[in-house]
């Protein structure tokens, strides 16, 4: 089966979820990699969203992180600040999948401007639930595409601190940061990709492991499952 | 206590220029109808609060009601940016918009100290990040029990909170459920707290996980059915996803978003129900 690097790397990141885990869900590429791993080899994950919904189990991928479908197949819907506060704060979960603009060598992320702040080139969104995401989850995986405008150091903004971030998949590979160490290193590569590739698409000098490894292609099973996740909205087109 | 009136009056009696106005919904319940009041009575200069400023809040601030922008998230959930959001911050069209920005956790707890008549709210937040250097409501605070460094920030007390809901019966008592955001804490963190419903009934029904809001914390309630749209009020309408998929071609060019508020906006006489 032929595949695309983005659903390379939205199947990678998927693998990265274990069935029991906790998980709080960025919006975008980690929604639809989450609800990959529920459809697959982790049936039993919790999705998180900051809308407040805990345990969702949508039956198409949400566009938002506020659609119906997220507050009517949860466990339990409850508001923002209990969200951040009860449940994120405290230490409740596993992990946080975020996405990112800008990510840098330590795996901060910047998702509020490019350019000076008070002039900015392009303005972001801005914070949003990531901040604290980053800090309160026991690990965060940061799922981004590998260009020189997203892997860029020094970020213009540190909108997020990274020290928790365990592994950026990308739609060129795997980069994951041992604990205690600082940088982050490419640990893997997807198939086709290559070093220089990766090398090239990166906005500092790389780290690249000695036993540099190879992504399993998708299988038959995940392709089909990550392309029966349609938005509600889509499949009606 | 609530006055039951129409949106037009509703808006006219509790949103003044200058004004901070919170109009709250966290992708559910958003009160669009309510906004587009506020652009069609022409308001000015006022400061727009909000945790997630999508859709409604692009089209404020593309209609130059906004002097200021206090906030978390601005985009367009699923599809990209806010083009008139952009254009603002980026090259003052139509006018230049000042930025407070914090994290969600931050806005969330803000609300939280209004809400509770507190000046400030503790969180484990902000810490590393730049926020910190671009707003004057966080400050670093160390607790007084543990020593742990930890992050105040400042009560919000907006002038109005606007908010949709689902019901409201003739005493002005509302009820709102599915995603509830942080709609009750921006209503009780305000000074006025504007409310449209999708219908008024008789008597509410308890529903499982509803928020129900006494009358009496409540300015003025209006029926408006749809007034979420193309946001949704559980169980009355769904995410109009496909608009807002759309808005990101429309409000990308001034004139055609111009000409788009004209029609879908300023040319429409309100509901006076």
């Amino acid at each position: 089966m032929t595949y695309s690097t983005d659903e390379m790397m939205t199947v990678a990141a998927a693998r990265h979820l274990a069935n029991g885990e906790v998980c709080f869900v960025g919006i975008g590429l980690p929604s639809r990699a989450a609800n990959l791993a529920r459809r697959t080899h982790a049936p039993g994950l919790v999705l998180v969203y900051e809308s407040g919904t805990i345990g969702a189990k949508p039956r198409s991928l949400p566009l938002s992180i506020g659609d119906g479908e997220l507050a009517e197949t949860a466990d339990a819907v409850v508001s923002v600040p209990e969200i951040f506060n009860y449940w994120l704060q405290a230490g409740r979960m596993d992990v946080g999948f975020l996405g990112a603009a800008q990510i840098d060598r330590r795996g901060d992320i910047n998702t509020t401007v490019v350019g000076p702040y008070a002039k900015p080139t392009v303005r972001l969104p801005g914070a949003g639930g990531a901040p604290e995401i980053a800090t309160s989850c026991r690990r965060v995986i940061v799922i981004v595409r590998q260009s020189p405008r997203t892997f860029v150091d020094p970020l213009a903004f540190r909108t997020s601190v990274g020290d928790r971030v365990s592994t950026v998949i990308t739609d060129l590979g795997e980069l994951r940061r041992e604990p205690g160490s600082e940088e982050l290193v490419l640990t893997c590569l997807h198939p086709g990709a290559t070093v220089e590739m990766a090398r090239a698409a990166t906005g500092w000098t790389l780290l690249v492991a000695d036993d540099l490894g190879e992504t399993p292609p998708p299988t038959a099973v995940e392709l089909e499952a990550l392309r029966s996740l349609r938005p509600a909205a889509m499949a009606l087109h | 206590m609530a006055v039951l009136t129409s949106l037009a009056e509703a808006i006219t009696a509790n949103v003044g220029d200058g004004d901070m106005v919170a109009l709250e919904g966290f992708t559910h319940l958003i009160p669009f109808a309510a906004g587009h009041e506020i652009v069609r009575q022409g308001r000015q200069d006022l400061t727009l609060v909000r945790m997630t400023p999508d859709v409604l809040y692009d089209q404020l601030i593309g209609m130059g009601v906004a002097a200021r922008l206090v906030f978390s998230w601005g985009g367009n959930p699923g599809v990209g940016s806010l083009h008139r959001f952009r254009d603002a911050v980026e090259h003052g069209w139509p006018r230049p918009l000042q930025l407070e920005e914090h994290s969600h956790a931050g806005m969330a707890n803000r609300y939280v100290a209004g809400a509770s008549g507190l000046p400030f709210a503790v969180l484990r937040g902000y810490v590393g990040t730049d926020l910190v250097d671009h707003t004057a409501n966080v400050a670093p605070l160390a607790c007084p029990f543990t020593g742990e460094r930890l992050t105040a920030v400042a009560a919000l007390r907006p002038d109005v909170t606007v908010i949709h809901a689902q019901q409201a019966d003739r005493a002005g008592n509302v009820q709102l459920w599915g995603i509830c955001g942080v709609q009750k804490e921006a209503v009780l963190a305000a000074r006025r707290a504007v409310v449209t419903v999708e219908e008024v009934v008789e008597e509410l029904q308890p529903r499982p996980g509803a928020i129900v809001l006494p009358g009496w914390v409540l300015s003025a309630v209006a029926e408006v059915p749809g007034g979420a749209q193309p946001s949704y009020a559980q169980d009355y309408s769904t995410r109009d996803n496909a608009f807002y998929e759309a808005w990101d071609v429309i409000s990308r060019d001034r004139d055609t978003f111009l000409g788009w508020m004209r029609t879908h906006v300023l040319d429409l006489v309100p509901s006076t129900t």
